[in-house]
């Protein structure tokens, strides 16, 4: 055994120093496919730490979401469906919810506007999220001045109420009470834009979904089972960038390993009928080669890996921000959770490793076969 | 040094950071992150939230899990979904019935 590692390590020394005479070229190379690895594995890491922690604290998200719901689109839901739900059977309680969007133009910027059903808040205060106090230029403390439905202005002094911790959840929030919310949207009274369920055993809830949708027939109801499923399938393979990525990615190490297929030139086909001509086996020849594309490989998958690592949980993957981000302004700054899936590290593994190790094994051998004095005669 | 060496030591330092990072890293910063998944759920909790900020192009991307499948294309007959978010995420699953091409796949 001793013996077949010290062997092993002399087809490494050789290859090492293979692969240095190309210094130039094979330094480009890792880097090139480190990249690759880099792009696909920040993608896995992110998606997985946003997945993990938006399903694991949607956990606390309202057990049943009521919409109505008029030729299509949301409408107001007026709160006499409240008690008509609120005799279903294991309700246990029925609120009303007051949210919306509003768009600042100065800032650019779309936040949403809320009324929280648990806590009172001031008719002239705004309670804001990070997000809010960055792009509006506001300071705790300050005034921000909302156009309302009628045209008239709304003044409201803000008090910052989220922490950096909290973010990702609340950044674009702005927290008012019930009496601004009417006079900045002019939301009917007796009116709300949806309802929340109470039901506390979670094996009813697609019971109680499906009785609320049989009780009054133009509303839809949202579970909280649905809502973490949704999340568990963000950044999906499927959806447009992340397809792109992978498909980018894999035609990337397709590339790199049909190069190494190819790509025995006479230099190396030379060099191989030397190493024959000198008393090297075909297996010996095959071993090194194998070596030489591990080396790259390999290097380039623990460069790529590492690097990704530090982007994505070091610092906020400023990389996909700009993807993320897309048209908006408002986007929130978090660090995500060190959360990630070691399958997909071993897939990834198996894609940028494994066929360029063993690609180049198939030409070497037909380079290996061929008489040496043919090749060294003619090359 | 052999080059075999210097290839081994360099792997060995790849792999042990890697180690480090994919397992100690985790395990140390746990309790920052255990507590800022806390603080969110008392937040989610108490405000009834339903969805991550992350996507704040439009309603229908700011608040996936409320959306319905027309959300993206009611701009004007014809729109077609033109955030770049939008390409981020599917629809929520509930939606998958009234997919057509998937219908047309049964």
């Amino acid at each position: 055994m001793k013996r077949w590692f010290e062997r092993q390590r002399y087809f490494m020394d050789f290859a090492i120093a293979s692969l240095a005479r190309g210094k130039v070229k094979n330094t480009s190379l890792v880097l090139c496919y480190a990249l690759v690895v880099f792009l696909i594995a920040s993608v896995l890491f992110f998606s997985a730490s946003i997945r993990h922690e938006a399903v694991s604290v949607l956990e606390n998200s309202p057990e049943i979401l009521v919409q109505k719901v008029m030729a299509g689109r949301y409408a107001p839901i007026p709160l006499e469906y409240a008690e008509k739900i609120g005799e279903i059977p294991g309700v246990r309680r029925v609120v009303g919810r007051l949210w919306g969007y509003y768009f600042h133009p100065a800032a650019g910027a779309n936040y949403t506007v809320m009324v929280p059903t648990e806590e009172e808040i001031a008719d002239d205060t705004a309670q804001v999220g990070l997000g809010v106090v960055r792009t509006w230029r506001v300071a705790d403390g300050g005034m921000i001045r909302f156009k309302a439905y009628d045209g008239t202005a709304v003044a409201l002094a803000v008090k910052q109420a989220f922490g950096a911790e909290t973010e990702l959840f609340t950044s674009d929030l702005i927290l008012i009470s019930e009496t601004t919310f009417g006079k900045i949207f002019g939301i009917p009274e007796a009116m709300a834009t949806d309802l929340a369920v109470t039901v506390r055993n979670p094996r009813e809830w697609r019971s109680v979904a499906e009785k609320i949708v049989r009780v009054a027939p133009d509303v839809r109801a949202i579970t909280r089972e649905e809502i973490q499923r949704t999340y568990a399938s963000i950044f999906d393979w499927r959806s447009g960038y992340v397809l792109v990525l992978w498909a980018g990615a894999v035609l990337a190490f397709l590339i790199f390993a049909a190069d190494r297929a190819s790509g025995m030139g006479a230099r190396e086909k030379n060099e191989i009928a030397i190493l024959k001509a000198v008393g090297w086996e075909t297996s010996d020849v095959l071993s090194l080669k194998f070596w030489e594309g591990l080396i790259v490989s390999s290097s380039a998958y623990l460069i790529g890996v590492i690097a990704a690592y530090f982007h994505v949980f070091f610092f906020p993957a400023p990389l996909f921000e700009h993807a993320l981000k897309g048209w908006s302004v408002l986007y929130p700054k978090f660090a995500a959770a060190p959360v990630f899936d070691l399958y997909d590290l071993a897939a990834v593994f198996a894609l940028a490793v494994v066929p360029y190790s063993f690609i180049s094994i198939v030409p070497a051998w037909k380079a290996a076969i061929a008489d040496p004095d043919a090749v060294t005669r003619f090359s | 040094m052999r080059n075999s060496t210097i290839f081994i030591i360099f792997a060995a330092t790849m792999m042990l950071i890697l180690g480090f990072l994919l397992i100690v890293h985790p395990a140390v910063s746990s309790s920052e992150y255990q507590k800022r998944t806390s603080a969110n759920r008392q937040v989610v909790e108490r405000l009834g939230l339903t969805d991550i900020c992350l996507f704040t192009e439009a309603g229908y991307t700011r608040h996936v899990t409320q959306s319905d499948l027309f959300s993206a294309f009611r701009d004007h007959p014809g729109a077609r979904e033109h955030l770049p978010s939008g390409s981020m995420f599917g629809p929520p699953p509930r939606f998958e019935k009234q997919i057509p091409s998937r219908n047309m796949e049964k």
